[in-house]
């Protein structure tokens, strides 16, 4: 039963270990996609071009 | 005794659930890795025009290849060569500078494999594209 204890913090490193040494390809295609995006400039599809907005006419100037 | 287990148990599914956060993200905003960029995004400008004429292709190990030579005037190939070497190299230190920021230098090779699908999948319409069988038009 002593056994028990020294089992498990060696099983808690290793697990520590495994998780990082796997390559976390999910992340990396999201980061891939994003460094894409600025190298070659584009523009997102689901947001809309910025329409020509006039500027702001109820802000009075104060002299 | 058996709450000391309990608690061991809880801890480590603690400890497994902090380190699986920690790896849902790769670093990729170091100075090195935005300098890499912005050199990238510059020369785009001018390369963008041989992605669509054709001349130069995106290859299947993530980098630039001269495609069709003959397509570009002679006057203007050695600039295009350029630009393909200057891309290519910028594109290896990218993929070195993402492994190491990420203190994993051996993710490199799994990395440009990942940005070669991206880059491939994201191309525009009418660019040159490595595949298993040679360059086919997207």
């Amino acid at each position: 039963m002593k056994k028990v204890w020294l089992v498990i913090p060696v099983f808690a490193l290793s697990a520590c270990v495994t998780i990082n040494i796997y390559f976390p390809a999910a992340a990396a295609e999201k980061a891939a996609d994003k460094i894409i995006e600025e190298v070659w400039q584009m523009q997102q599809s689901d947001k809309p071009a910025k329409p020509d907005v006039p500027a702001k006419s109820d802000v009075k100037e104060t002299k | 005794m058996k709450h000391l287990f309990k608690n061991m148990l809880a801890l480590m599914v603690l400890v497994a659930t902090f380190n699986a956060f920690a790896a849902a993200d790769l670093e990729v905003n170091t100075p090195a890795v935005n300098a890499i960029k912005a050199s990238m995004q510059q020369r785009h400008a001018q390369l963008a025009s041989y992605y669509d004429s054709g001349a130069v292709g995106l290859t299947i190990n993530g980098m630039v290849a001269l495609r069709d030579p003959g397509s570009v005037p002679l006057a203007a190939r050695q600039t295009v060569n350029a630009l393909v070497a200057a891309e290519n190299q910028d594109r290896e230190a990218l993929y070195a500078e993402i492994a190491n920021a990420n203190a994993h230098p051996e993710w490199q090779a799994e990395i440009r494999n990942t940005f070669a699908q991206r880059w491939i999948q994201r191309a525009q319409r009418g660019w040159w594209v490595m595949s298993n069988n040679g360059w086919v038009q997207k």
